[in-house]
This record gives structure tokens, sequence and C-alpha cells, in this order.
């Protein structure tokens, strides 16, 4: 693990696409690894993979729109000796297809990687029916499952390429928009799965963040900075095992800690971050997440307002968390 | 017509498994009794004669598959590998006793020779198709072999992976629907009626046979036919009896799961060995 964070005044889009990191990495490593296989349910073309199918037509397997069936064949290519990797939006790898997840994959010990893109309000347009804030619910109550919030494509392609291998074996689910993000990593960082980066350093307030709300706390601690309140940034962005140490140690340096999230709080980020801290360090915690609401259909920026999913309600947040230490 | 060695074999073997699911059932005191002792003659079939498995190195990787997706009958295929010297026959006294090798529903994880864990109904379905094309993608040449319930294919799963199947040309898959015509709440005629396997999986791009499911030396040529086309998959409808052998349970209509007490045990188990000699 050997990462390095962008500074903060060039935190903006990535000049690569989510998807088109995802379909480099996967293709790399399809190129090393006969056994990495993909599986789609009749979205490929719309998550870029075009290129895949077209470089490995026998391991590129489109499913039709079947993801219990997909989630089912992943799990018996596992078994066969493949890695396969799976892939629908995010609202239909996990809440369509859990029970598949959880006695196909989980209790069955298969070896599978599950992506469900677009998540949250990065499903923008497609609106509720496709906008999950739930999938990090769903699926964090299975157990043996990792789930990972990946942050932007220097990240990703790091986490493609070691799930591609024979170092990790179980069932994993990734979650990540489709199109552009903000970068948050400098070229050529490594990570490691169950640990939280540390980004920032700082005294008065932890930010634990994951997703495309890892650029917002980085931003948030700015807003901080400038008001006189050190913050500490991290990217919790496995969620599950979620790295207790880290949030342990967060909460006895800082005194208080705000989650944010592209998720609803209940289940997710905020939930894991809570329970770790019952458990091991009581502090306040504040939550910054979508709410125990439906999505809808709006921009990403309309949506970012109407759920509070910005720097700005961080800050305030980690006003409040400051406040509520007393 | 005389019974051939092998037929007397399958016969015998077809005893012992139903001898077996008694045996386990009824040192639990009850359990899926029906859908167990109509599968019992493939069983006997395909670890009498026609699955290479290997019972001293279990994760064998040449070994043919078998994906017992209707998993509640997890008792008949631990008495075919019982039978098959998978593990001591003192096991089958454990069946869902806390911390048994023997779970009511198949576990990969802790029966040796159980090769995919099953229960929901409809999943296992779609890890059959999910290993039948890992073999193609590898380039082996075992064979994966799929039991379904009659009831399962209430569920949508089924059909899904049988689309898939036939899209993948998995000939290298053999499906058998155990059609006992009976499922939990009663005749699958009342509860949500089948139609006919056989149209509905020749429209979906199958191969599709009915044979007597009690009649080993039918499954064994419906077998040997299947495994002839490499380009299709293949089902063979088994025409059974739900509860076949044991008196207590056949023809009753709700004979899913049952008690089974010592006394009917042990006239059960008189009965099918005296059939099976």
């Amino acid at each position: 693990m050997s990462y390095s964070v962008l500074p903060t005044e060039e935190i903006k889009q990535a000049k690569t696409l989510m998807r088109d990191a995802f379909c480099g990495a996967l293709t790399a490593a399809a190129e090393k690894n006969p056994r990495v296989t993909y599986l789609d349910a009749d979205l490929a073309s719309a998550f870029g993979m075009t290129p895949f199918f077209k470089a490995f037509p026998d391991r590129a397997i489109d499913c039709g729109i079947q993801e219990a069936d997909m989630v089912g064949v992943a799990a018996g290519l596992s078994l066969a000796g493949q890695i396969p990797f799976a892939h629908s939006f995010g609202c239909f790898t996990t809440r369509r297809a859990a029970d598949q997840v959880m006695l196909s994959c989980l209790y069955g010990r298969a070896n599978v990687r599950l992506i469900g893109s677009d998540p949250g309000i990065t499903a923008s347009h497609n609106g509720g029916t496709h906008m999950p804030f739930e999938d990090i619910g769903v699926l964090r109550s299975m157990p043996g499952i990792t789930i990972l919030d990946l942050t932007d494509p220097v990240l990703l392609a790091d986490i493609v390429a070691q799930l591609s291998g024979d170092k990790y074996y179980g069932t994993y689910y990734m979650r990540f928009p489709r199109k552009s993000v903000s970068a948050v990593y400098a070229e050529g960082s490594t990570f490691e799965i169950g640990k939280g980066n540390l980004l920032r350093e700082g005294g008065d307030v932890t930010l634990i963040a994951c997703g495309i709300m890892v650029a917002e706390a980085i931003l948030a601690a700015a807003i901080l900075e400038a008001e006189g309140i050190s913050a500490r940034v991290v990217d919790m962005f496995t969620i599950k095992p979620v790295d207790r140490e880290l949030i342990a140690e967060s909460a006895q340096k800082t005194g208080c800690i705000v989650t944010a999230e592209n998720h609803n709080e209940v289940g997710g980020l905020f939930a894991a971050v809570a329970e770790t801290c019952a458990a091991l360090s009581p502090v306040p915690i504040e939550a910054v997440g979508t709410g125990d609401r439906f999505g809808q259909v709006g921009s990403e920026g309309y949506l970012k307002q109407e759920y509070g999913l910005t720097a700005e309600e961080i800050a305030a947040k980690a006003k409040r968390a400051v406040e509520r230490k007393g | 017509m005389q019974e051939s060695a092998e037929e007397k074999e399958f016969r015998s073997l077809a005893g012992k498994i139903r001898v077996g699911v008694i045996e386990q059932l009824r040192a639990f005191g009850q359990g899926h009794i029906g859908g167990a002792m109509s599968i019992a003659d493939t069983l006997a079939v395909l670890y009498g004669g026609v699955m290479f498995v290997d019972p001293k190195n279990p994760a064998n990787p040449k070994r043919d598959r078998l994906v017992l997706s209707k998993g509640h009958a997890g008792p008949a295929l631990y008495a075919a590998l019982c039978e098959r010297g998978f593990f001591p026959r003192e096991w089958l006294g454990t069946l869902n006793q806390g911390g048994t090798h023997l779970p009511s529903h198949c576990d990969r994880t802790k029966t040796p020779g159980v090769d995919v864990t099953t229960g929901s109904l409809g999943q296992g379905a779609s890890v059959a198709a999910g290993l039948a094309l890992g073999a193609k993608l590898r380039g082996e040449d075992y064979t994966t072999y799929l039991i379904v319930g009659d009831g399962e294919c209430n569920e949508g799963q089924v059909w899904e992976a049988v689309m898939f199947a036939a899209h993948h040309k998995l000939g290298n898959l053999v499906a058998f629907v155990d059609w006992n015509k009976q499922q939990l709440d009663g005749y699958t005629e009342n509860v949500m009626a089948n139609g006919s396997f056989e149209e509905k999986l020749r429209a979906f791009g199958w191969n599709a046979v009915t044979v007597n499911g009690h009649d080993t030396a039918a499954i064994f040529a419906a077998i040997t036919a299947a495994k002839e086309d490499t380009n299709k998959p293949s089902a063979i409808i088994l025409d059974t009896v739900k509860g076949k052998g044991a008196f207590f349970a056949e023809g009753v209509e709700f004979n899913h799961s049952m008690s089974v007490s010592g006394e009917q045990a042990e006239r059960a188990i008189a009965e099918i060995t005296e059939a099976a000699r």
C-alpha cells in the first residue's frame, strides 16, 4: 500500500471515466490471467465493455436481462476455476440478486467479484428505480462479503488488478459510477483492501468518507481549515470489513467523527463507523448521507443539493460534531 | 427379459440409497422423505455407473459434477455418496444434528462429494450452467449433471438458466426434472401447474425426453443418448412417484416432509431390501 493524494486545489474531474478505467484494468488482467471472465446482464455496452468483448469473446458472457441467473452462473464459473466479474447496475446486482449473492456466492463459498455501477445519486436521470441508496445495506449483513466503494480511476484500477489474481478468494462487491468522478489519487498509487486511507491529518474532527464523497470531504476539510477547525480525512473505501483500528484511532485522536456517503446512512458507512465506535471508542458522530429516502430523477448537481451530499454539508455537520464534544 | 448385471447393480444401489434415506430420517425423526425417495433411482444410475467420482480425492478436477438443486433431497445424495465410500456409514445417523456433516440441504463445505451448495430453489440451475460453461472455457471434459424438482420449476431462475444453457450451447450439461407431481402444498397440478416439461424445454432449445424415473435401464439409456449431443443441453424428465418405496409416504398427498417412526422405518427397510433383492 503506497498512495499519494493530489493537492486539494487540484481536485477536479478525472480524465478517465470510471467505466473506461474498469475496462482497461480488466483487459490488462485478462491478458495476464486466462481465468479472468466477465459477465454482464445486458448492460455491457452501456458499461463501456465493448472493447473487452472484442478482445476476449469467449470470456465475455452476456447473460441477457437475468441478474439472478448471472450471479449464479458466476458462482458456478468460479467453482469451475474461473475468476468471474459480474456487472449490472448497483440496484440489480444487489437488491434483485440478493439471495443468489447470499447463497450461491457467499454460503456456497464461491469466488466472485460483483460490480454495481451508478451507485446512489450517480444513477441521475435513470431515477428512483435505478438509484441504489441501499446496496451496501442489502449486502452488509451477509457474512463474509467484502464491500468496496471505489473512489477514483486510480484506486479502481489497482483494486481490479488485485482482485484478478489468487490473493483474494471470496465474494467482493464493488460500487462505482460509470462516468467521471473527481480524481483523488496520484497515478501509481496502490491500496490495501480492508485498510482505510488517511488522506489528511487533523486534530479536531475526522471526516470518514467513501466513493464520490471522498473528494467532498477533502474540500470540506479546506472549508473547515479556513474557519480554524482542523479535520482529519479518511477514505474508507472498504466498508466491510471496515478498518476498525483506524476508526478507533481517529475517534481517540479527534474526539468526534463525520461520515459521508452516497448511500442511506441506515446500513451504510455511518452504521459501520457507529457500530465500531460504540464498541471501541464512543464519540459524537454526525452523518452525511441520502437519508432514509428513495432516489429520484435529476442531474447529479441537483441531486447533490437535494440530498445534501456536499462539502458544505460535511463542514456544517463537522461543526456540530465539534460542538457536541462539549 | 433377463436383467443384466449392470441393471441388477443399479437396482441394488437404488435400494441401498432408499434404505440410507430411511436410516437418516429415522435417526432424526423426520425429514424430506418424498423427493429423496423419488430421485433414488437416478442417483443410483449416476453414482453406480455414469459419473466419474473419486471418493479418495473428492475434489479431483476431472470428476463429473452433480448439482442437486432440489437441495432438500440431500439425504438421498448422502446415501449414494456413503455407498460410494465418501464417508463412514455412522455419519448417516447424524443428519441435521448440530455440527453434522450432513445438513438437511446440500452444503459443499460440509459433505465430501457434494459439489455445490443448494437449498434456495432454482439457484442450482444457474450454478450448474456456470460449471458447464467453465468446463467449456477451460477445455475440461467433465459433464455437469443437474437435478431440479418439478415444484422447483415454479422458480423463474430455473428458466433463466435454461435459456442461458441453450444460448451458450452447453452440450456438457444434462438436467433431470424429478417429475413426481407433488410439492409441499400438494399436487403440482393444483398448486402451480407445470404443463409439459418436454414441450417447454424443447421450445427453449433443449433436447428433452421423458422416461420412467424408476426404470434404471431407461435412465441409463437416456443419459447415454443425452451425452451424444455435445452442442445442446439435454433434459431428462423423470416420471416418478413421490415417496417411492416408503409405504407410509407413497401415495400420500402431503409427503414432502414427514416424521418417521422406528416401526415405519423397520417395515420400509424390510420392504425396500426385499424389492431390491
